[in-house]
């Protein structure tokens, strides 16, 4: 039986996409000194929304010279009530445009506006009002009395959870009293853009939060530029491995959130039409563009052709498409380079003697698109269960003992995520011990909350982001 | 008049006291300038077997219960305790400090694994939690060893900087590597054997004597450690530690002099867990 829908497209004519945009710095939006424009794309349809600015070195310089006079002068002047309250405005101000931010993070990244409005934005703006309330709070944070910050942070975010990633990065930074520069990913500026003037709306000091968009040459000058204390990055191992050799010989504290290739572990006795959901939302939320995605899926052999024919029949579901599509459940690709990498990984696939499943999908001619995929017949050793594909892509691999899920799950260099199926309460507490990885989501998965710390073991990266763990990376602890 | 014999200092892999492999050892002399003795000057290959010997010692260590670890870390006390003498005689020696001083220091150094005993199984309690989240779901975080830490042990005191080196990762779980202070390797192999018959686990607690410079570039390289703490090494060395050991993305600290529980959760890593609510 096939369901045909109308079309439910959402309206864009709540967004006021502007033809060019300066850079955020000091309270006002500037031009830069020297640097050219770029173009951003919707990935969906490959049309130009607005060509933003290169930040250049001196740009980097001048916006952490006005970061480091906001902390001096205003920022630590003032007490941690009156911070929060600040937040607290940030988070109502998202409340009240949510819809605008949804639309306008639909179009620049390509995700599902029905991942924005109910996931990405409000939980952007649940981070502010969560960590607001700790402004007041730190001596609570489990650093001793009066913790102090680290004064300029420089904060580098992904293009997959622009907006979430933002909130993640400038709204603890802020609680806990440091000033921020920020550079959003080189695909996805528009919502950082767009935060740029609610913090005008707030009345938030000038130069507590300054927002430069570019390319990694604008990344790296904000790594090694000597006015910032503290480097947050998200992003790959790859270039979180670099930042931190850059920074080894300053007394810049860092923090990492990098990638992983998280194991959504099946057991024979999982509730079987919840764990295919629990696997469609671990491997195709958000197209897969998730570090923390459950990308190898372990299932216990005696199961697997009964699971893989569920899994085909509710991949057969997936509605792909127009992102702006109230109905669709996967979005376009965030750029042709990232489309190159899939294609090229799930190549690797095929070559090294994987089996590929697509459900039958039509897909837009323009855009960058990839349907729902998992591969069959995957050893440990392939590429496409070592690398991060950071598609909707997923790699089955089967297993007979629960010691053996176990070694296979943690048999990465990663450690970020990994997901538990089954209906034995002592089983999942077991498992949850054994795995190495900073998030296990048991008989869930994808879950986010501003409560909750995140983040990886090993090469997944350093620190945590969410909760009093997230908040005391942002204050300086015992360490010399 | 009565030979006294005198004791070899080789080094603490696997529980086992071998010599270097390398068959190297450097002369050890007192702060007027007498000799003391020939500790090893232990190699790569050493550090690589004490990797090896504590990796295979690491995964019972960190299940073992924390008040399991708690007893053990306090019976490291008991024991000190019982050879009080031979660490003041040994401070005295390698520090030139009075009888007095000396005793001053052994008594902290036994008081502080009574501290940090204490910390094993108040560590999830204080520094996890749980997490209000939205949504039916129950949420928790709990710290968990990291796995492989060495510990480059600072030189400002011959034992107490030791015990700060070796007792709050023993505490958190992990197992360690210590690379002792290059001028002070008699406390650290004295206390080696004090570990070896204090029920900590062979490989649990593994102690190079050597050069801490030819050591370092070692430990920043070698994949399978998983943390260091660097406070006794030099500026530099410790800047180009952060920068090798970046490779696998080492957790790489260094710690203020004073005891404190950051000492142990450095090495330590939150891991949440979700789970649904329903009938």
């Amino acid at each position: 039986m096939k369901f045909e829908y109308a079309p439910a497209p959402e309206s864009t004519a709540i967004v006021n996409i502007q033809s060019e945009y300066n850079l955020f710095i000091d309270g006002k939006f500037v031009p830069s000194k020297g640097g050219k424009r770029f173009e951003t794309i919707n990935p969906a349809n490959e049309k130009v929304l607005s060509r933003v600015t290169q930040a250049t070195a001196s740009d980097v310089d001048k916006a952490v010279k006005a970061a480091s006079e906001a902390y001096r002068k205003t920022w630590s002047k003032l007490t941690g009530a009156q911070r929060g309250k600040y937040l607290f405005r940030i988070a109502r101000i998202l409340q009240e445009r949510a819809r605008e931010f949804a639309v306008l993070e639909s179009m620049d990244n390509g995700k599902p506006i029905r991942e924005t409005r109910d996931t990405d934005i409000p939980l952007a703006a649940a981070h502010f009002f969560y960590h607001a309330g700790w402004a007041d709070k730190l001596d609570y944070a489990g650093l001793g009395k009066n913790p102090k910050p680290h004064g300029v942070v420089g904060q580098i975010i992904p293009w997959n959870f622009p907006m979430l990633m933002l909130a993640w990065k400038v709204a603890p930074a802020l609680a806990t009293g440091n000033t921020v520069v920020l550079k959003p990913a080189e695909t996805t500026p528009l919502t950082a853009l767009l935060f740029a003037e609610v913090c005008q709306q707030a009345d938030l000091p000038k130069g507590v939060v300054n927002i430069l968009t570019g390319d990694g040459a604008t990344g790296a000058a904000i790594v090694n530029h000597p006015g910032i204390n503290k480097i947050a990055f998200t992003g790959s191992t790859e270039v979180g491995k670099i930042i931190a050799k850059s920074v080894a010989s300053s007394k810049k504290a860092l923090t990492l959130e990098l990638g992983g290739k998280g194991a959504n572990i099946i057991f024979e006795d999982a509730p079987i039409d919840e764990t295919v959901e629990g696997i469609i939302n671990g491997i195709y939320f958000n197209q897969g563009h998730v570090c923390c995605a459950g990308s190898r899926l372990l299932v216990q052999e005696n199961i697997k052709e009964e699971l893989l024919e569920k899994l085909k029949r509710r991949m057969s579901m997936i509605r792909v498409g127009d992102p702006l599509d109230k109905n669709t459940d996967l979005g376009a690709i965030n750029s042709q380079a990232q489309l190159m990498k899939i294609r090229e990984l799930s190549e690797s696939g095929d070559a090294e003697g994987a089996e590929r499943w697509s459900p039958q999908c039509e897909l837009p001619e323009k855009g960058f698109w990839f349907p729902p995929t998992f591969f069959t017949g995957v050893s440990q050793a392939h590429r496409i269960a070592r690398e991060e594909i950071f598609g909707p892509v997923l790699s089955v691999i089967s297993f007979r003992t629960p010691s053996e899920a176990i070694e296979k799950a943690n048999n990465t260099p990663f450690g970020l995520s990994a997901g538990i199926w089954t209906d034995k309460g002592s089983r999942i507490l077991w498992s949850a011990q054994q795995l190495k990885a900073g998030v296990i989501w048991a008989n869930t998965f994808n879950k986010f909350d501003p409560a909750s710390p995140f983040g990886g073991y090993k090469e997944s990266g350093w620190g945590r982001e969410g909760g009093r763990h997230g908040l005391s990376a942002y204050l300086k602890g015992d360490f010399s | 008049m009565r030979v006294d014999v005198r004791k070899t200092y080789k080094l603490f892999i696997g529980g086992q006291f071998p010599r270097s492999e390398s068959g190297r050892s450097y002369e050890l002399f007192d702060a007027k300038g007498i000799f003391l003795a020939n500790p090893a000057l232990a190699s790569r290959k050493d550090l690589r077997d004490a990797v090896v010997a504590a990796r295979a010692a690491s995964e019972k260590w960190a299940s073992a219960s924390a008040f399991n670890r708690s007893q053990i870390l306090y019976r490291v006390a008991e024991v000190m305790e019982g050879r009080r003498d031979q660490f003041v005689t040994e401070v005295m020696a390698q520090e030139g400090v009075t009888k007095a001083q000396a005793t001053k220091q052994v008594d902290a150094a036994i008081d502080l694994w009574v501290w940090y005993a204490g910390w094993c199984d108040k560590i999830s309690t204080i520094f996890g939690s749980t997490n209000p989240v939205s949504g039916s779901f129950y949420n928790f975080t709990t710290p968990e060893p990291v796995g492989v830490v060495a510990a480059f042990i600072d030189g400002s005191t011959s034992l107490i900087d030791f015990v700060h080196g070796v007792a709050p990762i023993l505490a958190g779980g992990n197992v360690v590597i210590a690379i002792a202070n290059e001028e002070y390797p008699l406390s650290a192999i004295t206390l080696a054997e004090v570990i070896a018959t204090s029920d900590v686990p062979g490989g649990v607690v593994n102690v190079l004597t050597g050069r801490t410079e030819e050591l370092a570039p070692w430990v920043a390289s070698h994949m399978d450690i998983d943390g260091v703490d660097g406070s006794g090494l030099e500026p530099s060395a410790y800047e180009a530690l952060k920068r090798d050991g970046a490779d696998n993305l080492k957790r790489i600290y260094r710690f203020k002099a004073e005891g404190s529980p950051q000492r142990i959760i450095g090495f330590m890593e939150n891991k949440t867990v979700w789970h649904p609510i329903g009938i």
